[in-house]
């Protein structure tokens, strides 16, 4: 039995120079699991995500590896085949709830539009549908909401409503990319229950990208360090916390400050893990080249 | 670093290179055109009228371009007509660019009263239709190349003002702004030093479209003959004189359109690969 | 409400900053009707408070508490429209732009986002030294040298471009830029905020050195409250323009006492599945 989202040897390049961005990435969500992808800025966490969604910028090509989802392999198919499937079986929950609706629209329609237009649903089914996804995240008085201009609404009530819309259709995996990253902490430490709340109540797999390891540890089973572009740790959240593997998973767990235990010192990351790190992604790619 | 910057470097430079090409050899012609003309602009020769150019049969060695309805050498006229099209450009161009731009500038970064008053005073300019504001300016000033300069500084100077007053707007909301603050400097002088260079490859982009405008706006006002006196080698007028012709003597109106053509494709092309040649994050 | 940490008043003894019932007001432009003047929204509501030489005070709150604000009004970035600010005795309130000119360089800014703080069009070098010229420091190339050192950069660098360089290594330059002046005092806003977790750590231990050696007071501004545990002294927390508690660190985190502040506490993801509450 696989896993319902497979990635094996993905790799992407930047068109016109052949940089590497994405190095033989291979990982599995299996239905139900939360992965988190954790890395620091420029490591390629978030072009995994948009990579299975297929919206990856157009300077970025992938050069080789499969992406299964539900057992299809979405390299192969023809592009309309693929956005057909993506867009019914995967979602996104995007970064910045603030740029993320569109400011013209009410929010009833930018939860419903895509159930009707793209999924064919009737009207009043996608509304009832609406409703009831409203009251699921916890929005009160939703038959008011849904009226409402997103401006009108607080940065927290509009990721709700985004994560909302992101289950509409049932989706089976839902991509998460830095959904909290914008807001505060208290609001954020609601969300991400909301977020684990709804999965659990879905059955969904959950990619969950941050670059936060206290996030990963509160809302992921399973995860997956990238550095450069490349794995460098895949683990369960258990083990991960209790003994990380990776030299450079271990400089990353001990950068991050924790008001419980201001003795320890906050070691910066040691030169010497990136280099060797750096190291590492140099033989891959050695590797990589002789091997085409 | 391997990234795309070489390559966008290299379109940068060949785009400058091709439209500064064009305006050098433009500006060349212009300055010696007493001396590079084969022929006189104003001499007519009637015997001579509709000569084709020098490729077609039954063309007259010396008129390379050919000859328009009363005789005279269209090459000769594209080269004194440049002289004109160039003095206005400059002159109309950076008149234009130093009123809009500064009145801009204050408005943008001193916001305000001085912002409410420029703003409310561009409002009401972009309501007037431009042409007809243009023909009436010439109208009360008189025809003649200064009015021609002044008409489209006093149209234009609103473009400069709304988009570098955007752009100051935005630079203003910039940290480093607030940082030159906390530095103690004076107003005046965070808008000297730290706003005006980053608006700064905007205006020039902008003062090389103004200058293609101007050209146009030119050819415009002598082909509805409000320019110079008709006799004057304009572009403008020479199109306008071409198209009655344009059966018999195609050559008379296409040379000096595709002069004109080129010459504000230069500009504007010129402006932004300069704008992009300047920008510290493309270098 | 206010609870003060810091009540070492003994006579004659001048706290750095003592501000009093400060508010601020702003335009509120989104509810701006059609005709007439926006209403004004109340940022701060009257805050009292000290900041004794050598402290790193902390000050922490959520998105619209008024924390930046409060930072802005300190150097006189904005205007208060209630109350009073004294700094080392000296009434800055309703201080004009000649006014505060001296007082420029005995306090400076270290802001959240280095690459807007840093105009592109100039060299980290001339940045470091615009103030230093302003001022009528002597030795300018020497001082932006040393800043340059203090800050672990090198002095190469001044011939760099702010976009030539990495996000950590952009905010040390706002933190040369910062103490090149050699200030009493420094307001840090969210200034690791934008940054990876390596490159933080690096900045909190740079800032940790430079506010024990040079003898700098700082006020620290962050959302973050391990990040403030980490770094400072005193915390104050802010909610909705008020201080709901202001007190040294360790009994805050020990010990908090507002309702607001267990809040905070609690919903910090800490990198432990364990954690409990969550």
């Amino acid at each position: 039995m696989s896993a319902f989202l497979e990635i094996e040897g993905l790799s992407a390049v930047l068109a016109g120079t052949g940089a590497r961005l994405l190095r033989s990435v291979s990982l599995a969500v299996d239905t139900g699991e939360v992965r988190g992808l954790v890395g620091e800025s420029g490591a390629g966490k978030s072009m995994i995500g948009k990579a299975v969604l297929g919206i990856l910028p157009k300077a970025v090509r992938v050069a080789e590896g499969a992406i299964r989802l539900d057992g299809h392999d979405l390299l192969a198919m023809r592009p309309a085949d693929r956005r057909r499937l993506i867009g019914s079986v995967a979602a996104l929950i995007p970064q910045d709830p603030l740029t993320a609706l569109n400011p013209s629209k009410r929010i009833g329609p930018q939860i419903t539009d895509r159930l009707v237009d793209i999924l064919g649903w009737g009207k009043a089914d996608a509304q009832a549908r609406a409703l009831e996804l409203l009251g699921e995240v916890h929005i009160e008085d939703p038959e008011r909401v849904i009226g409402r201009y997103p401006h009108e609404l607080s940065g927290g009530m509009r990721q709700r409503i985004l994560i909302a819309s992101a289950f509409a259709a049932e989706p089976r995996l839902i991509i998460a990319d830095e959904p909290t990253t914008a807001l505060d902490v208290t609001v954020q430490k609601q969300i991400l229950k909301l977020i684990g709340e709804m999965q659990a109540h879905h059955g969904t797999a959950l990619v969950f990208v941050t670059h936060d390891l206290g996030v990963v540890s509160k809302v992921c089973q399973s995860l997956s360090v990238l550095y450069a572009g490349k794995v460098v740790e895949d683990a369960r959240v258990a083990d991960f916390f209790a003994a990380p593997r990776h030299a450079y998973s271990r400089a990353l767990l001990a950068a991050t400050p924790k008001y419980t235990d201001p003795a320890a010192s906050l070691q910066p990351v040691d030169p010497s893990v990136i280099e060797a790190v750096t190291a590492e992604v140099a033989v891959a790619d050695r590797e990589w080249i002789h091997g085409r | 670093m391997l990234d795309g910057r070489a390559a966008v470097r290299r379109r940068i430079n060949a785009r400058l290179w091709l439209s500064g090409g064009w305006l050098a050899l433009l500006a060349i012609v212009a300055l010696l055109a007493p001396w590079l003309a084969p022929k006189d602009p104003l001499a007519q020769d009637l015997f001579a009228a509709r000569l084709p150019p020098f490729w077609m049969a039954g063309a007259e060695p010396g008129f390379w371009l050919g000859t328009d309805s009363l005789g005279r050498d269209v090459l000769s006229r594209i080269m004194h007509g440049a002289r004109i099209a160039l003095a206005v450009a400059l002159v109309a161009g950076i008149a234009t660019c130093l009123i809009g731009s500064a009145l801009g500038l204050v408005a943008g970064f001193m916001r305000g009263w001085a912002d409410r008053i420029i703003s409310r005073l561009v409002d009401i300019w972009m309501a007037f239709p431009p042409v007809l504001f243009a023909i009436l300016l010439i109208a009360v000033l008189g025809t003649g190349l200064h009015s021609i300069i002044i008409a489209i500084v006093v149209i234009d100077w609103t473009r400069f003002c709304r988009v570098v007053r955007a752009e100051a707007l935005n630079q203003s909301a910039m940290d480093y702004v607030a940082s030159a603050k906390v530095a103690g400097r004076t107003r005046l002088s965070i808008m000297v030093r730290e706003i005006l260079p980053n608006v700064l490859p905007t205006i020039v982009a902008l003062v090389t479209l103004e200058m293609g405008i101007a050209v146009i706006v030119e050819a415009i006002l002598s082909f509805v003959n409000l320019s110079i006196s008709t006799d004057a080698p304009t572009w403008g007028g020479m199109i306008a004189e071409g198209r009655i012709s344009i059966h018999q003597a195609w050559w008379v109106l296409v040379f000096p359109l595709v002069t004109l053509f080129l010459t504000v494709l230069s500009f504007s092309q010129f402006g932004e690969g300069l704008k992009d040649h300047f920008d510290p994050v493309l270098r | 409400m206010a609870g003060n940490g810091s009540a070492t008043n003994a006579p004659g003894h001048l706290p750095l900053y003592q501000v009093r019932g400060l508010k601020v007001a702003l335009p509120d432009l989104a509810a701006k009707p059609l005709f007439g003047p926006p209403p004004r929204i109340d940022i701060l509501t009257g805050l009292d408070f000290d900041i004794e030489q050598g402290t790193a005070l902390g000050i922490v709150g959520g998105s619209g508490s008024g924390k930046s604000t409060l930072g802005r009004a300190l150097l006189r970035l904005i205007e208060p429209t209630g109350g009073t600010i004294r700094f080392a005795g000296t009434d800055i309130t309703h201080l004009d732009e000649t006014g505060l000119r001296p007082l420029r360089k005995r306090f400076h800014m270290i802001f959240q986002d280095p690459m807007s703080s840093l105009n592109p069009r100039r060299r980290v070098g001339a940045i470091i030294a615009d103030p230093l010229h302003l001022h009528g420091f002597d030795r300018v190339r020497e001082r932006v040298g040393e800043a340059l050192d203090h800050v672990g950069l090198g002095r190469a660098f001044a011939a760099r471009y702010p976009h030539e360089l990495s996000g950590g290594q952009r905010q040390r330059v706002g933190i040369a830029r910062a103490i090149a002046l050699e200030p009493e005092f420094i307001l840090a806003d969210e200034i690791v905020s934008g940054l990876d977790v390596s490159s933080q750590a690096q900045v909190l231990n740079l800032l940790e050195r430079l506010v024990a050696e040079l003898g700098l007071t700082l006020a620290f501004i962050s959302h973050d409250l391990s990040v403030i545990r980490r770094l400072c002294s005193e915390v104050m927390v802010l909610h909705r323009g008020q201080i709901v508690e202001h007190a040294p660190v360790g009994e805050v985190f020990a010990e908090p006492r507002a309702a607001y502040t267990r809040q905070l506490l609690d919903a910090i993801p800490l990198p432990d599945p364990d954690q409990p509450g969550w």
